[in-house]
């Protein structure tokens, strides 16, 4: 047992914290003096950007050789990470792309469209956004109800909308997952698009949350064109691609910077610059239970990374430590709060902005709730809870869940 | 990158598993607490043929000088089945004895079993305090270490322990003693004047614990170093997470094929969102203990200055998670994990008492933002 690095591992990590030396120079500086603040000057500037790690090998460290990756494993990706976060310079802009979408196209795409896609996407050229989500399909996500119809010369108008999505509002192309036979049970019927974001119908509206800011987007499409060879993994197949997608996101979780910044040490740096809150019993006891499951979170991850070096695939109870993390980090702010008092809501403030963000996250990625249904039956084995929709189609699901309420 | 068992952890788990599934230790302890003292079974024989008294013990003195990590497997094994069983006390007992030339000829004997230590468990200072403190009889004051003074080439010490792991019966006690003020280790033979130990029992009969009081007791004087003197707190601490972790598993395991098979409403009652997530809870506080007991056996070779922070934080998720497996084992089984013939009740009682031993899992909590916040202040 050790978290050393290798030889191989460790001539890789100075390989990619030569390169950083050389070029982090020519990264965009986001915070501090002389951040850039205007949003196009930012994406701009992160997209160059990710195209010079692309050209150093620092994106897509695990893509294959072929389609521009440096064909590596998983725990060269968290090596390469690890090395860019402390040079303090940004990631890649695209993580949603490269780390989700792209390995679904070199999974199920035809070989034009990996000719096509996946080289811009790479260099930041092309950003990606992915349109799963709707306003009533989200933990059930087969449930979708944005509508592709085929015509009669083999393309499909699309219509319909997604939301909670990432990048939208400047991304060149989506991958959609939209229903186009609704005749057939609700996972059948399904079908995965490439769009692109500019085509004639399509409308992304920012989407504003507690804090005021908008991080996601509502996208609407309106008698959308898409091409026939826009389908991606074959017509009907929409859900089994979709799973490829959803298990490329629980790797790019697994192998992301530890806790999405969460961590145990920030939270009992700002109480410890508190004399009586650092010396006060009940602060230092909650302090010290979110901190041990904050601290559990990252050793969840190395033997994650473990797991990933031996080939195995991370299974459902990856989503325990998101759990831990959001509800830590929901503890975590409140005990700040209550310490602070209202300084800590003030608007333009790290804590005010993390308690906002917060509530949202619990359901980001997989409710909480869904997310133990789903630990439950698979982990543990529990049986499922009676369904309603089980090959029933899906233009029927609606008049059985009426009459059944 | 490597936090995966090696084939050698695997082995000695599987042993330890097979060896502790001859006794039916749930039935004693159950006719322990109906007044059957002698019902518990020894297990110590077991114990010494399967080499686990000499786990922390260099292989030049008979032990088989393996890891932390190690240790905590096979208290992991002895949790899985509450197993009496003397070795929360002997091993950090033992780890301090290694690291002290001065004792070293005491260990063959306990590397085979052939005599049994336990453990002085003396808190070292945390970031509020610079005191060495043992747990106190009752309350929330916690009492110096005890005291000793220079008599020749040892020492007398004088002081009171109460509730001791697996003190009485042992031949030698090992510990942290007050010189001048300066914390140094001790090696008190258990026969020796001065020394009294009160067997004692306390709601978890599975449980051997010892009020040891000490009156000019003779003490060999240990040249282990202070780091050491603290490790063997921070390595009881993480033994008895994972010895609790250990009850955890077995708790979920006849939580969830109980889930499964009891049906009301027509479908089982593991289908149920409310017993489901319940659970699910378990699974989740189980799965962040087990990453930190590979926090704790990593960091006290590879990064000691940190083995504090990531034994205590094992010991509090760990505390907590026994006690919510327990009382989940018991709701899921609806009344009936309630009655005095089910399982769930010896759970519940070793939760309950595991969490008030050495320190505490509250003093373990409190121990985690300490460190934290001395880190904070370093950096």
């Amino acid at each position: 047992m050790d978290l050393d690095d290798t030889q191989e591992q460790a001539a890789y990590r100075a390989q990619v914290r030569s390169w950083l030396d050389e070029h982090k120079s020519e990264a965009p500086v986001l915070d501090g003096p002389g951040a850039l603040e205007d949003e196009s000057e930012i994406i701009a500037a992160r997209r160059a950007w990710q195209g010079k790690l692309a050209e150093g090998g620092l994106a897509g460290v695990t893509w294959p050789k072929e389609f521009g990756g440096q064909g590596l494993g998983p725990i060269e990706q968290v090596i390469c990470n690890q090395e860019i976060a402390k040079a303090k310079a940004p990631g890649i802009l695209d993580a949603i792309g490269v780390g989700m979408l792209g390995p679904t196209i070199i999974a199920h795409g035809t070989d034009e469209q990996k000719t096509r896609y996946l080289g811009a996407m790479l260099h930041g050229d092309e950003v990606w956004c992915q349109l799963f989500s709707e306003p009533a399909a989200g933990s059930d996500l087969a449930a979708v109800q944005a509508r592709a119809r085929l015509q009669d010369d083999g393309s499909w108008k699309l219509s319909g909308q997604k939301v909670w999505t990432t990048n939208a509002q400047f991304a060149s192309y989506g991958l959609l997952l939209a229903r186009t036979d609704a005749d057939v049970p609700k996972h059948k019927g399904l079908t995965m698009f490439i769009v692109p974001m500019d085509a004639p119908g399509v409308t992304v509206r920012g989407l504003r949350q507690i804090s005021g800011e908008a991080e996601f987007n509502e996208v609407f499409f309106d008698d959308v064109s898409i091409a026939a060879d826009a389908v991606v993994g074959g017509v009907g197949n929409g859900w089994g691609t979709a799973l490829t997608t959803l298990m490329f996101e629980r790797v790019t979780i697994g192998l992301g910077s530890e806790g999405m910044g969460y961590n145990s040490n920030r939270f009992a740096q700002a109480i410890a610059r508190d004399a009586d809150a650092r010396a006060d019993h009940e602060v230092r006891h909650t302090l010290g239970e979110i901190a041990s499951e904050l601290l559990a979170v990252r050793f969840t991850g190395y033997r994650t990374l473990s797991a990933l070096q031996k080939g195995q695939v991370p299974g459902p109870e990856s989503g325990l430590a998101k759990i831990t993390i959001v509800s830590g980090a929901i503890k975590a702010g409140d005990l700040i709060a209550d310490v602070l008092g209202p300084d800590a809501l003030a608007e333009d403030g790290e804590w005010a902005y993390m308690i906002s963000f917060l509530p949202g996250l619990k359901s980001a990625g997989g409710t909480e709730e869904i997310l133990r249904n789903t630990i439950g039956e698979r982990v543990l084995g529990l049986p499922p809870a009676p369904r309603l929709d089980k090959g029933i189609p899906f233009s029927e699901l609606r008049s059985k869940e009426t009459a059944a309420a | 990158m490597n936090l995966s068992l090696s084939d050698e952890q695997v082995f000695l788990r599987e042993a330890a598993r097979g060896a502790l599934s001859r006794f039916k230790t749930f039935e004693a302890v159950r006719e322990a607490l109906d007044g059957k003292t002698d019902a518990i079974p020894d297990l110590w024989p077991t114990a010494k043929e399967a080499g686990w008294p000499g786990l922390l013990i260099d292989e030049q003195h008979g032990g088989a000088g393996l890891d932390a990590f190690d240790a905590m497997l096979v208290l992991g094994e002895c949790g899985r089945v509450i197993a009496p069983i003397g070795l929360l006390g002997h091993l950090p007992a033992s780890s301090i004895l290694n690291d002290s030339p001065a004792g070293a000829s005491l260990l063959e004997d306990l590397a085979t079993g052939e005599r049994r230590a336990a453990y002085l468990p003396v808190s070292p200072p945390d970031d509020l305090s610079g005191r060495w403190t043992v747990d106190p009889r009752s309350g929330l004051q916690r009492p110096d270490a005890p005291t000793a003074s220079s008599d020749g080439d040892g020492a007398r010490v004088s002081g009171t322990l109460s509730f001791v792991p697996d003190a009485p019966g042992a031949d030698v006690l090992v510990g942290v003693a007050l010189l001048d003020g300066k914390p140094v280790g001790i090696a008190i033979e258990s026969d020796a004047s001065g020394v009294s130990i009160e067997a004692t029992t306390r709601y978890d009969a599975s449980r051997s614990l010892g009020h040891v009081t000490l009156e000019n007791a003779p003490a060999r004087v240990l040249d282990a170093p202070a780091e050491s003197l603290a490790s063997a707190w921070h390595l009881a601490q993480s033994l008895i997470a994972a010895e609790s972790l250990g009850s955890v598993e077995t708790a979920l395991d006849v939580s969830v094929e109980y889930a499964k098979e009891r049906h009301t409403f027509g479908r089982a009652i593991g289908s149920y969102q409310a017993v489901k997530h319940s659970l699910t809870e378990v699974l989740r506080q189980l799965d962040n203990g087990r990453s930190l007991l590979y926090y704790a056996g990593w960091a006290r070779g590879g990064a000691p200055g940190e083995f504090p922070l990531a034994a205590s934080a094992a010991r509090s998720v760990a505390g907590r998670a026994l006690d919510t497996a327990s009382r989940t084992m018991i709701s899921v089984h609806g009344g009936t994990g309630a009655t005095w013939e089910h399982d769930a009740p010896l759970y519940f009682r070793r939760a309950q008492l595991s969490r008030r031993l050495l320190g505490g899992t509250n003093g373990a909590t409190d121990r985690v933002a300490g460190e934290l916040m001395a880190q904070a202040d370093a950096a």
